[in-house]
């Protein structure tokens, strides 16, 4: 983006002094200087709504209290977010929000995670002076994963602003008025839109609910980590949230040049194969009787003794991280070999209203990050097997009409967490951690490169990909001499000159543009 | 005149002139009792001169507010190539006020006139007549006035034959008090949902589709073509000689516990004790008055002795403590339980809150519940401490002010009956319900 020519503005919140861009809201330009402003229907993805008169906030000189998110900065204004009669007034809407909801945070999936629980304990009363029924309408399915429980639901509309200005299919409204008002669905349409699941986080209280997460965990009990969704190669930044090591949910992290607050449905639903059962977690070799179970020592031995002075064939995977295909790339190209994957195909789901975001047709993570490293597209990789070649397979699902292709092999090595059903011959096994259990860095489908963090413990003797192939290589005297995926990485952008300067830590949480890439945002 | 009684002699009539009178809603009946001079005096003048006189009238916004009308047409940027609109609010909705209901009733064409100048005047081609959708006669004789005056030229692109297009098109409201409110009146008339929108941006920045809007109520525009023809300084003289604030004649609407209810018009500054006794024949035989709910629902109760005491313009209102609102006077006498009118009042608004603001969509509510259980005789000490707070978090803190006027008749009924309250609450009596004597 070019330098914006937007004169600053200089105010007073809390007696910080502040400078921002003119245009600016309060409750925004509070951000800057470490001020939590509370809200609920102020969301800074989605066009400002105002109704929910939490941010109000005391403005010198003004004769009413002014709403931060719908009042723009002023040349010397002076803010009060903690003023006597601002706190007065959240106190007020506090308690009204509160009197016809029904206080089952015990039973609610977002009690622990919940703006309402959060800011009543912060700034509301001890107790109500409701003393008339409550207001109670029925649970309703939204349709997709969604459901709706009304009684706690306090109408900041954000979900009904997402559906109708982001996703640009209008499913929701509000329905009624006064008191009776609810969250209603337009006239036989349901929340099936790719990105409707957005509305269960956009949600500040425990009224829109995900079905699949529905009663699995107390949000107490989630360990989170940073990651990069492996759903398609938009690489939308998400939390993994794991309890007692297992995956339970995914959910968006925000990242203005990719995904700004979002994560499509398919992308959020895509974590149950990281629980999978059924996966390789002992390294093996084939012996007379079959596969034999044998220590790392051996199977890297056997591995690299299968490998030596053949020409060598990888058959990758477009969802094994950059640094595992480096090390792959070595190996092939040290051979004179080649790599080639597949990437899964789906139908492309944009979400209007952000700017190059979409569920993409291409459903991996790392296919540009393949590409760049020298691997080769194609339907069935292993069809460019020849005779005499090391295989190696990587992670990839061979497909039944390519299977037969490793006939050709002079010898097959899986490095893999799982045991494709159509492999019919491994001479060595190695078991490697998927995407939750390993460090590592995607690159997406406009070049920027990401990281992501390991979530959970790895089964069995699995052990992180670079770690093994950065073994395998060792055995086969081209070793690295790395303890980490970091230093992995390291290697990579020495050698390749769009990588060049970055490293983890210059990644961050928010990741790099390899060089000669377009920007994150498409122009 | 005080329709539907005779008019009284110390009535001004202006507006109500022809109120009664059949023959006026006619393009011809019009014409012959002077209409349309005004308009036709109106498109060979220029804007500017129009605004220009209207500023020297001093009208100010009979809606409710009381902005002056002058003023509001000059935030109108005009030559900034953008189509602006001009919006007349006719959804009136406020509980004791129909006063504009009779003005399109039997003068449509007078306000299709008011339409037209005040679109020439903002540089408008477009005028949307919202009118309320309970007003199923009001709608029919705008609908079929506007219908006269286009086929006669007198509306449309080549208005009066003046060159200029004047546009004016009738709008069915669907029934919701808020849609009155002017920015819900303009995503309603967008055919969004009549939500209130966030002011800043003002109408005449960005108003109807965005682009700059006036907006005006009735009875403001009605008495344009007045001021246009008589001048005005004609129009700045009804006033008292020492409040020059408030101008003209303006239309009462006086419903309740009066001899003669109907629509008064009197020049402002009128005595308000006058006004009851002799225009709307006092009480009803055999009562006395007790209180005055003096511009419609949304404004504050004040007891008679200060009704009495007060001047009948802006200015005069705000002296005791409320406002002249839309002048919709509700008069309450002695046999009237002041927490069972404002229970009834506070119901009408949970009722018509677009839940939008958290302190009105759950305050009004709150309110009414509260309010109600005093007067079924549940109520307790703590309920009118609680009504209090409630009046406050729903004062000046929401984006409209429909919660403002649920709690003003609550706080001011509280204020100045607060025994009829706490009588309800300890189940004393209060009063005897005089007999009604016929």
């Amino acid at each position: 983006m070019a330098p914006t020519e937007t004169p600053l503005v200089n105010l007073t919140i809390e007696g910080r002094s502040v400078s921002v861009p003119a245009g600016t809201s309060i409750l925004e330009a509070a951000k800057t200087v470490g001020v939590l402003i509370p809200h609920y229907c102020y969301h800074p993805g989605l066009p400002v709504a105002g109704v929910c008169r939490m941010c109000l906030v005391d403005v010198e000189k003004a004769p009413k209290l002014a709403p931060a998110c719908a009042t723009s900065v002023a040349e010397g204004q002076v803010v009060r977010v903690h003023a006597e009669n601002a706190r007065v007034a959240r106190k007020g809407v506090l308690e009204m929000l509160l009197i016809n909801h029904p206080l089952d945070c015990p039973i609610c999936d977002q009690s622990g995670e919940c703006e309402l629980q959060d800011y009543t304990y912060q700034e509301g009363r001890a107790d109500s002076r409701y003393r008339e029924p409550k207001r109670f309408n029925p649970v309703e399915d939204f349709g997709g994963d969604v459901m709706y429980v009304p009684n706690r639901c306090i109408l900041c509309t954000r979900c009904v602003r997402f559906m109708e200005n982001v996703a640009g299919d209008a499913v929701l409204n509000v329905s009624e008025r006064g008191d009776r008002a609810f969250i209603g669905k337009f006239e036989g349409k349901d929340l099936t839109h790719p990105w409707a699941g957005n509305v269960v986080d956009l949600c500040p209280v425990g009224a829109l609910l995900s079905k699949d997460f529905l009663n699995k965990a107390r949000a107490w009990e989630l360990d989170r980590t940073a990651s990069v969704c492996t759903g398609c190669s938009q690489g939308c930044n998400l939390i993994v949230e794991t309890r007692d090591n297992a995956v339970v949910r995914l959910r968006p992290r925000p990242n203005a040049d990719v995904n700004e607050f979002f994560l499509c449905d398919h992308g959020r639903l895509n974590y149950r194969w990281m629980n999978r059962p059924d996966r390789l977690d002992m390294p093996s070799v084939l012996g007379p009787s079959g596969q034999q179970p044998v220590d790392w020592d051996a199977a890297l031995t056997a591995a690299a003794k299968a490998l030596k002075g053949r020409r060598v064939f990888v058959a990758g995977s477009p969802n094994l991280s950059n640094e595992a295909l480096f090390v792959l790339s070595r190996l092939v190209k040290s051979s004179g070999g080649k790599g080639a994957f597949r990437v899964a195909q789906g139908p492309e789901a944009p979400l209007a209203g952000v700017e190059d975001l979409a569920l993409r047709a291409d459903r991996a993570a790392n296919g540009r990050g393949a590409e760049m490293l020298g691997f080769e597209r194609s339907d069935r990789p292993l069809s460019g097997v020849t005779a005499g070649d090391a295989v190696i397979v990587a992670d990839h699902d061979v497909s039944p009409d390519e299977a037969a292709a490793l006939s050709r092999a002079s010898s097959v090595i899986l490095i893999s967490t799982f045991m494709p059903a159509a492999l019919t011959r491994a001479d060595v096994v190695l078991p490697i951690c998927n995407v939750a259990e390993e460090d590592g860095t995607f690159t997406n489908l406009r070049g920027r490169v990401q990281r992501f963090l390991q979530a959970r413990a790895a089964p069995g003797l699995a052990r992180p990909s670079w770690y093994v192939l950065a073994d395998l290589a060792e055995a086969l005297g081209d070793g690295l001499n790395v303890m980490s995926a970091g230093q992995v990485f390291n290697h990579l952008s020495a050698s390749h000159a769009g990588f060049a300067g970055m490293s983890h830590e210059s990644l961050g949480l928010r990741g790099q543009v390899v060089a000669g890439a377009a920007a994150g945002v498409a122009t | 005149m005080g329709f539907p009684h005779q008019p009284h002699q110390r009535e001004t009539t202006v507006l109500s002139k022809h109120f009664g009178d059949a023959g006026a809603r006619s393009l011809d009946g019009w014409k012959q009792r002077g209409g349309y001079r005004a308009l036709e005096q109106a498109l060979g003048m220029d804007p500017l001169a129009i605004q220009a006189v209207v500023k020297d009238s001093g009208l100010r916004g009979r809606g409710g507010a009381g902005f002056p009308t002058g003023l509001k047409w000059s935030f109108m940027k005009l030559g900034d190539d953008k189509p602006h609109y001009l919006c007349c609010n006719a959804d009136e909705s406020e509980p004791g006020t129909f006063k504009d209901r009779e003005i399109m009733r039997w003068t449509p064409h007078g306000l299709i006139e008011g339409c037209a100048i005040a679109a020439h005047a903002i540089g408008a081609e477009t005028t949307y007549i919202y009118i309320r959708g309970e007003f199923t006669e009001p709608l029919q004789v705008m609908e079929q006035a506007v219908a006269e005056a286009r086929q006669a030229g007198i509306i449309g692109a080549n208005a009066m034959g003046s060159g200029k297009r004047v546009d004016v098109w009738v709008h069915k409201g669907a029934g919701a008090y808020i849609c009155g409110e002017e920015t819900a009146l303009m995503n309603s008339l967008e055919g969004k949902r009549g939500n209130p929108r966030i002011k800043p941006p003002f109408p005449a920045a960005a108003g109807l589709f965005g682009m700059p809007t006036t907006i005006n109520n009735v009875e403001t525009l009605a008495a344009v073509p007045h001021i246009l023809v008589n001048g005005g300084e004609w129009y700045r003289k009804m006033a008292r000689p020492d409040n020059p604030k408030s101008t003209g004649t303006k239309l009462w609407s006086v419903c309740g516990n009066v001899a003669r209810p109907g629509n008064y018009e009197v020049e402002m500054g009128f005595p308000f004790k006058d006004f009851l006794y002799d225009l709307c024949g006092g009480p009803p035989r055999g009562r006395t008055f007790k209180a005055v709910i003096p511009g419609g629902s949304s404004v504050p109760i004040i007891t008679i002795e200060e009704a009495e005491r007060a001047p009948m313009d802006y200015e005069g209102m705000v002296s005791v403590g409320t406002m002249l609102g839309s002048a919709g006077c509700i008069v309450l006498d002695d046999a009237q339980s002041v927490p069972r009118q404002v229970a009834r009042l506070a119901r009408f608004y949970a009722h018509e809150s677009c839940a939008q603001c958290t302190q009105c969509r759950e305050g009004t509510a709150w309110t009414t519940k509260i309010l109600e259980r005093i007067v079924a005789g549940d109520g307790t000490a703590e309920d009118l401490d609680t009504l209090l707070d409630l009046a406050d978090d729903m004062t000046g803190k929401t984006i409209c002010v429909l919660s403002d006027s649920c709690a003003a008749p609550v706080v001011s009924g509280l204020q100045k009956f607060r025994n009829e309250f706490e009588a309800l609450i300890t189940r004393r009596t209060v009063h005897t319900v005089p007999a009604i004597v016929t």
